[in-house]
């Protein structure tokens, strides 16, 4: 294998041949008068999540107990829910694959897109998120940022060694162009706005 | 005002009502016509394959014909030719001759709406449904139309020229800047792409209930007609300047 | 290596029966439909593909200063990054990695990189199994064919192909199209297959000099189903990937998904900046060819790309075509001016196999300008002689009769005279003259304008 220094230098020997070119200012492209929460409603709906607000996990809890009936493993990340599988107690990320419904609160959202960013610290073991068969998932309504710019401007962003934007379920339209929900990772995801 | 006439080969040839078409419509706003007679080809054809070798010949003949003219425009009814002329044509030297006669090449379209500010036709009757087609070269390449792929404000030349004209129904079709396969040399070295798209771009008319197409570009129209006439759906092809003169058709 | 004759392949595609050119270019015409659609949503789109632009350039012209930054930071992370000048060393990395922690199953993420590399026959010849985690890699796996489309591997195969082709490998009813039931499938006969892999490989679409992290963005979760579950990830990353800050990925993330599909972005969009607890990452940095590239004046901003697929959804041309006519790793517009510096004889004829009309440029949403080096291409190909001998002789012919005026006269009136003489069966025949195929000839006049003219009006000049 090539050390970094011959590698370096067939960059180098081309670079003689071009100008340089100076790095652009990027804006933020904050609007005037968002509402965050109805904006990420929006795009949250577009990406087909479902969402409550509610004042208590119990109520969280009873709803993902009528939407999904047939729930038997219940996993959760966060301990404001106890489910009935100790994510603690694991030994190998493949021990979730039984998982029906997972659960984690996310750090924040982003308006734009209906995304909400989760990382090994939410997710405590990074496989929670993409076994589980269904997810629910808790986030503080006050944790909402407008769009991607304000959201990667955010300070220490990637001090974790995993981070993620999560747009609703898995998809895919690999085949014959048709949109599929639950392609290799949750079926479905549900959000709760519930403070911390 | 005087300008030269450049005949694009092939309507030299095949489309010779073209060209009468544009003198005399010229000619009825008041504008002097000159009509060099040994011009050929622009060179498009040997360039559009990257070969600069041959197409310098022909550009030294094109800039024979053109580079002495005391004219203030030349002006081509042909939309890819013009483009040739305007952003290609560099096989021969730059001199400042050739530059200047090539910044003086201008499409027909845009020389009426931009030059001479002309746009009403209202005095003209039409009474049918009319698809217009703007060439690739003309829209991508003259901006005469503005581009589906940009966030750009909406605007299309040729259509300004055509809708002050009586009765006439502009209708536009479901993919109105998909090019239609014409290409150059394209459509008959790779024959069975240029025919699809050819005969998919005639489906859409059809399907569009069109009866003429109207375009400021007669070589995609040779190439849609071909298409058209084999498949007998009766549609039937203008230039602009056939339109616009009332004649000949 | 043998020539790819691209407009064979292609007519191949088109004459193999009404539905597949049909639904393949109705899929993707969809695609670029959609894309106009959420780039309207957008008031400061035109500025975000600017910026793109200018931030690719930028980083380009500084690429031996962001690459230090990028392996610094993130080996103080904890990565093992490695060098690979080409494709050989690349795989011999990447087994010798596998190796060292005994891996038999790997399972993967989409790499065109990789791709590229041709790291999977190589694998799977040592002995290591290797499965493609997104679906429509998959099944293109399956198939033995390589990937058609950069985003839509499988999407020139119908519900109907799939189906059988299902059937075939996994035991699924032949009968049975409905896409839904088809992937519910395959999540079944896969999801086993994670749980058992010793290592996860990925590409990655984006690595931030910065924070030494890289970025995979997928909408079926697969990358991280693969870096989540073995102990091991290697992700292969060619330098062109690199961009200098954090904050760049504003402006990415918001166009690569509305450019490729029309969604605001993809489902997942993964950063990786170190290892997971108890487990090892590797990141394989690969020229193959790219800083090769970036010393061609007119070729090298095509190091911009992002991998979107926009050009493929508009391109007229490739939606009648299909991927795998271009035999290569990369297809399409974008295909056509990357190909030829891997192996300008194989590819000689992809940029000839354009209509020139200049949509792919307008769709870039880092402003590469395909169609000019798609002609500039070509303009290389004449000069080496890697044009087809009678083309070039049909060309040469084209330049002393279209540059000598009396001989065009000449040769007008012949063709005049031959269309009009000549039979139809030979000026109908499709071998003779391939304009007839499908079209009916246009009429040759007997006057030319040129004839009009100088009967009617240079006998009025003085």
């Amino acid at each position: 294998m090539s050390n970094k220094q011959e590698f370096l230098q067939s960059v180098r020997e081309s670079l003689k041949k071009r100008t340089k070119i100076e790095y652009p200012k990027i804006p933020t492209y904050e609007k005037e008068n968002v509402d965050l929460k109805s904006l990420f409603e929006i795009n949250l709906k577009l990406a087909a999540v479902d969402f409550y607000d509610v004042s208590s996990v119990e109520e969280a809890q009873k709803i993902m107990q009528e939407k999904l009936p047939d729930t038997k493993v219940v996993c959760s990340a966060t301990d404001e829910w106890k489910g009935n599988k100790d994510i603690n107690k694991i030994a190998r990320p493949q021990d979730l694959a039984d998982v029906d419904l997972g659960i984690f609160r996310a750090e924040f959202g982003v308006a734009e897109m209906g995304m909400v960013w989760v990382t090994e610290k939410s997710l405590k073991v990074n496989a929670i998120g993409f076994l589980s068969q269904h997810l629910a998932v808790l986030l503080d309504p006050a944790n909402i940022t407008e769009n991607m710019h304000t959201a990667y401007n955010i300070p220490g962003l990637f001090d974790v060694n995993y981070g993620c934007f999560v747009m609703g379920p898995s998809a895919t339209a690999d085949i014959g162009a048709v949109l599929v929900r639950g392609a290799q990772g949750a079926k479905s995801l549900t959000l709760f706005f519930l403070k911390k | 005002m005087k300008v030269a006439l450049f005949v694009p080969c092939y309507i030299d040839l095949i489309y010779p009502e073209v060209a009468i078409a544009t003198l005399e419509l010229l000619e009825k706003h008041n504008i002097e016509v000159v009509v060099p007679l040994n011009q050929t080809c622009c060179g498009q054809p040997t360039a559009n394959e990257g070969d600069q070798k041959n197409s310098a010949k022909m550009e030294k003949v094109f800039a024979q014909n053109f580079q002495d003219l005391n004219v203030d425009y030349i002006v081509g009814p042909a939309g890819s030719c013009v483009k040739q002329i305007k952003l290609h044509f560099d096989a021969i030297e730059q001199t400042e001759k050739v530059t200047a006669m090539r910044a003086k090449t201008i499409e027909l379209v845009e020389f009426f709406t931009d030059v001479l500010k002309i746009t009403d036709f209202s005095d003209l009757s039409f009474p049918h449904t009319v698809a217009i087609h703007n060439s690739c070269s003309s829209i991508r390449g003259l901006h005469i139309s503005s581009r589906s792929e940009w966030q750009e404000p909406r605007f299309n030349k040729t259509e300004e020229l055509l809708k002050t004209i009586q009765n006439i129904n502009i209708k536009h079709i479901n993919r109105p800047d998909e090019c239609c396969g014409f290409g150059g040399t394209f459509c008959v070295t790779d024959e069975a792409v240029s025919a699809k798209m050819g005969q998919d771009k005639v489906s859409d008319y059809v399907g569009n209930e069109i009866e003429y197409v109207v375009s400021p570009d007669m070589s995609c129209l040779m190439h849609q007609k071909g298409i058209s006439d084999k498949e007998k759906t009766g549609l039937k092809f203008l230039h602009v300047a056939q339109v616009l003169n009332n004649g000949p058709f | 290596m043998k020539k790819v004759n691209i407009e064979k392949n292609a007519a191949a595609f088109i004459y193999q029966d009404d539905v597949h050119v049909t639904e393949h270019d109705k899929n993707l015409w969809n695609a670029r439909v959609k894309r106009d659609k959420a780039a309207s949503e957008i008031p400061e789109w035109e500025e975000l593909r600017n910026l793109a632009s200018a931030i690719k350039e930028h980083t380009l012209t500084h690429l031996d200063k962001y690459i230090e930054q990028f392996v610094e930071n993130a080996e103080k992370r904890g990565i093992k990054v490695h060098f690979a000048k080409d494709a050989i060393e690349h795989n011999a990395i990447a087994y010798e990695i596998l190796s060292s922690h005994n891996v038999k199953n790997i399972i993967k993420s989409k790499s065109m990189l990789q791709e590229e590399c041709g790291m999977t026959p190589f694998l799977e010849e040592k002995g290591i199994n290797v499965l493609e985690t997104d679906l429509g890699e998959r099944i293109q796996q399956l198939s033995g064919q390589l990937p058609s489309h950069i985003v839509m591997p499988a999407i020139h195969q119908t519900k109907e192909d799939v189906a059988k082709l299902f059937a075939e490998k996994i035991g699924t009813d032949p009968n049975d199209t409905d896409p839904s039931s088809l992937n519910t499938a395959m999540r079944n006969n896969a999801r086993p297959k994670f749980l058992v892999a010793d290592a996860g490989m990925t590409g990655g679409n984006f690595a931030i000099a910065e924070t030494g992290t890289f970025v995979v963005c997928t909408n079926e979760g697969n990358a991280d189903l693969t870096a989540s579950l073995p102990p091991l990830h290697i992700a292969s990353i060619g330098i062109e990937k690199i961009l200098p800050k954090v904050e760049d990925l504003g402006v990415f993330i918001r166009i690569l998904s509305r450019s490729a599909l029309g969604t605001p972005a993809t489902q997942y969009t993964s950063h990786f900046s170190g290892p997971r607890a108890g487990s090892t990452m590797h990141i394989i940095l690969t020229d193959n060819g790219r800083s090769k590239r970036l010393a061609m004046d007119e070729f090298w901003t095509s190091l911009k790309c992002i991998r979107c697929g926009a050009c493929m959804n508009t391109c007229p041309v490739y939606r009648r075509s299909s991927g795998l006519a271009y035999s290569a790793t990369y297809s399409g517009p974008i295909g056509i001016i990357i190909d030829p510096t891997f192996d300008p004889k194989k590819y000689s004829e992809l940029p000839y196999h354009s209509s020139l009309c200049g949509s792919c440029t307008e769709v870039c949403p880092v402003h590469i300008n395909i169609a000019e080096q798609i002609m500039d291409w070509r303009k290389v190909m004449m000069k080496n002689k890697e044009v087809d001998f009678s083309r070039r002789m049909a060309f040469k012919a084209a330049g002393v009769v279209l540059s000598n005026p009396k001989l065009f006269r000449v040769v007008e009136k012949v063709a005049y005279n031959a269309i009009n003489i000549l039979p139809e069966a030979i000026t109908e025949n499709k071998t003779l003259d391939p304009w007839a195929a499908h079209r009916k000839l246009p009429d040759v006049k007997k006057e030319t304008f040129r004839d009009w003219y100088i009967k009617n009006r240079k006998s009025n000049e003085q």
